[in-house]
């Protein structure tokens, strides 16, 4: 069947010559891997396209031919949810309708039990199932554990496009707080029928951090690309995009706007380089209050590189509150 | 219709032929008499085509009718950007629609993906001359050259048309808007977006109501979007949308201010021997429009289209396969994302007809007295003025005829999603990328 795919990708017209890519690409094996997408390494991937295809093949007869395509079918789903031009907002109908054929996917799969199967093969060992099954969750479910987590990472990750928020968002709080599931997400996605699947898993992990930290990168393009691949843009994220970025306009937004200027990423570095990780994460709401100048907060830490945001902060509080 | 040697004789005209992004054409529309049509882009361009009356004196043949020519055009929407959430706005024509014709003037709506704007298109062909004060030119005359007053007197001059914004409706969208339509009652229209329909006032730009809102509480329990909502011919209080679940919905806004349940809902129940993972993503419904009589409806999917009757909801009353052979492509279109093209279906004047668009170029006709489709193709190089349109064919198994084209040889970047039916006429306009087409049916004295 993969071959199948080989045929059928050369004959049609390509669109868009990163669509035409993915095509070629998802042609030769049906299983790749996503964290080799940044700017330089295009072209090493698909040098090495024969050699994985071989392996593929290998894979393809120990799976059935219809689970293998079904496969084929959610990775590709999977890369079209992440892929969206961001310039332009992205087409919210198509959006929708490739999420629910993943959610479809999901369903069957697990249904068949495979699902289980796939997520065992590449989360850490000793995982009981049902945190496998979360990890499925995750996907679709709604972050109600985190409290802000949209507007948080809005403010802490300004200067990223939208899509490096959403999955940095994944990133930044899922490490913080729940770092098993970070690992499922990375390899459910990552997934493979590939021996080298865990050392990607690893150098996800490594990646993570990177991105954390790397906010203020000069290559755009590789941050962006390693953000998005690192972790999949979960089917929250992908509607948390259009949440954050349509959010019902109320009191929260004005404040929203605000400090969607403030570039507060260093509050963020300073929480990691003090050691704070641990540290509750902030609202905008905390931040204002931190800096109301009746209200003297301990977590913020007050370096000179902070004072004069500070100040600003300050004068802009003053605008709000109306004095 | 037959699919054989019976095509009507046409004569056909195309009017452009660009190859920059900007000038694919995103929609065309005839207004209510037919006389014009205009045409929306990418580039955010409106071009009014005006059809040339028939010079007087000279004998006319039934049906012979003049040619479309440009008559204005405008750049109705710009390039935008959201400063709020760093993105670009398309200044693409989603949909334009005109206004009922009141007075010498044509009003009509043009809306991109979050702005809707009415613009005034009127003529001038005079203009007053004689002035005392101030010279042809208009620069102000030396008062002690003037010795006699006379009275400016309008004169002919060449015609100018003056397209000018009248109202510009901002703001009333959070999504992309995909639908506009203008209200029987000639005051009121609607505009559609992902997740909701407002309804304005064609005076009132500050507000709008909100009609339908299908936003869950929560994004991520967000399955089904809206892809097309359009009203009634007739009822001012009917209105239709339809979802990307292929469901359509008919709302009657006497019955509630906030029409999120629905009078009726027309759903065909799926068919359980042809799904697969495509079956959602193949039955969302593209395009809906009413019928002129406004008693049935017509819908595209990806793969048919459909005319259901308002009485009834349990299924659609025809179905006519567009492009079946697909079916077995599905992956393959889903993967360049062909799949998730928006075609766009119309009917003829007097309902008899439907027709819709498809890929290579080609779009298809459905009688539906008999119920037979045939294939046409709007295409350049075959293309004379007033040749004959041929019939085409894809090959899909069986004796292959010359000129029939397999299935693998499609071209699916030439695709051809809008298009618009005179309102009285066969005349039809197609947009073919950045070429348009328009096609009259001349039906010679004999063959009537």
């Amino acid at each position: 069947m993969a071959s199948i795919f080989v045929v059928s990708a050369e004959r049609f017209i390509p669109l868009f010559p990163r669509l035409a890519c993915q095509g070629v690409l998802l042609g030769c094996h049906p299983c790749f891997r996503l964290n080799m997408f940044s700017k330089g390494t295009k072209r090493k991937f698909s040098d090495g396209d024969e050699e994985i295809s071989d392996e593929s093949l290998v894979g393809a007869r120990v799976a059935s031919s219809y689970s293998l395509q079904r496969q084929s079918l959610l990775d590709m789903s999977l890369i079209k949810l992440q892929l969206c031009h961001m310039l332009v907002e992205p087409n919210l109908c198509r959006s929708v309708l490739i999420a629910n054929t993943v959610r479809q996917i999901q369903e069957e799969m697990t249904h068949d039990g495979s699902w289980h199967m796939v997520a065992e093969a590449f989360c850490s060992a000793g995982q009981s199932p049902s945190e496998r099954l979360v990890a499925t969750e995750v996907l679709c479910r709604s972050r109600e554990q985190d409290a802000e987590p949209k507007l948080f990472s809005v403010i802490s990750y300004e200067g990223c496009r939208e899509e490096e928020v959403v999955a940095d968002e994944t990133l930044c709080s899922v490490s913080v707080s729940d770092t098993v599931s970070n690992v499922c997400l990375a390899g459910r996605i990552g997934q493979c029928w590939e021996k080298s699947e865990l050392s990607g898993v690893e150098r996800d992990e490594e990646a993570l951090e990177d991105s954390r930290l790397g906010s203020g990168e000069d290559e755009e393009i590789d941050t962006k690309d390693r953000a998005s691949t690192e972790s999949p843009k979960t089917i929250g994220q992908v509607f948390g995009t259009f949440e954050i970025k349509n959010g019902s306009p109320g009191p929260d937004s004005a404040l929203e706007e605000l400090f969607s200027d403030v570039d507060t990423s260093y509050y963020d570095l300073d929480t990691m380089l003090t050691g704070m990780q641990s540290a509750p994460k902030m609202g905008p709401y905390d931040i204002l209050d931190s800096l109301a100048p009746s209200h003297s907060s301990p977590s913020i830490v007050s370096t000179p590189n902070c004072r004069s945001d500070l100040n600003e902060l300050d004068h802009i509080m003053e605008i709000i509150v109306g004095s | 219709m037959g699919e054989d040697g019976e095509s009507p004789k046409i004569n056909h005209s195309f009017l452009r032929d660009y190859v920059t992004e900007a000038d694919v054409i995103s929609t065309v529309e005839f207004n209510q008499t037919g006389d014009l049509l205009a045409t929306g882009d990418k580039g955010g361009r409106v071009v009014i085509f005006q059809r040339e009356t028939e010079s007087k004196g000279e004998s006319e043949e039934l049906g012979e009718s003049g040619e479309y020519n440009v008559y204005s055009t405008f750049q109705s929407h710009e390039p935008d950007f959201d400063y709020l959430k760093s993105l670009e706005i398309e200044e693409k024509i989603n949909k334009i629609r005109w206004l009922p014709q009141q007075n010498a003037a044509h009003f009509l709506l043009s809306t991109n993906d979050k702005t809707i704007k009415l613009w005034k298109v009127s003529e001038r062909d005079k203009r007053p001359e004689g002035y005392n004060l101030k010279d042809e030119e208009g620069r102000i005359k030396d008062i002690s050259t003037v010795t006699s007053l006379r009275v400016p007197v309008l004169k002919p001059t060449d015609l100018m048309v003056e397209v000018r914004p009248r109202r510009i409706f901002a703001n009333g969208h959070t999504y992309h808007v995909n639908s506009i339509s203008v209200n029987s009652d000639g005051e009121t229209y609607l505009s559609a977006d992902d997740l909701r329909v407002n309804m304005w006032h064609l005076d009132i730009t500050d507000r709008s109501f909100n009609i339908v809102d299908i936003k869950p509480a929560n994004m991520e329990d967000l399955t089904e979007v809206i892809t097309a909502a359009e009203f009634h011919p007739q009822h001012c209080h009917l209105f239709v949308y339809s979802s990307s679940k292929g469901t359509l919905r008919l709302c009657d806004m006497r019955e509630s201010a906030l029409c999120d349940k629905h009078s009726k809902i027309f759903e065909e129940p799926e068919d359980p021997g042809n799904r697969s993972f495509f079956s959602e993503i193949i039955s969302s419904v593209s395009d809906v429009k009413f019928s002129h009589s406004g008693r049935y409806l017509l819908t595209r999917d990806y793969l048919t289209v459909k005319v259901w009757d308002l009485n009834m909801e349990k299924g659609p009353v025809e179905t006519y396969q567009v492009h079946e052979y697909l079916r077995s492509k599905l992956c393959s279109l889903y993967e360049n994302d062909c799949i998730f093209d928006k075609f766009e279906c119309v009917w003829n004047s007097t309902d008899s007809v439907i027709m819709t668009g498809a890929y290579n170029s080609f779009f298809r006709m459905f009688d539906r007295e008999t119920g037979r489709g045939v294939t046409l193709e709007a295409w350049r190089e075959s293309s004379k003025p007033r040749a004959v349109l041929r019939t085409r064919r894809v090959y899909t198994g069986g004796r292959r005829r010359r000129g029939d084209v397999g299935v693998d040889s499609l071209d699916f970047t030439k695709k051809i999603l809008h298009m618009a039916w005179h309102p009285a006429e066969n005349i039809i306009a197609i947009a073919a990328t950045n070429n348009l087409y328009i096609f009259q049916d001349r039906v010679n004295a004999e063959n009537l």
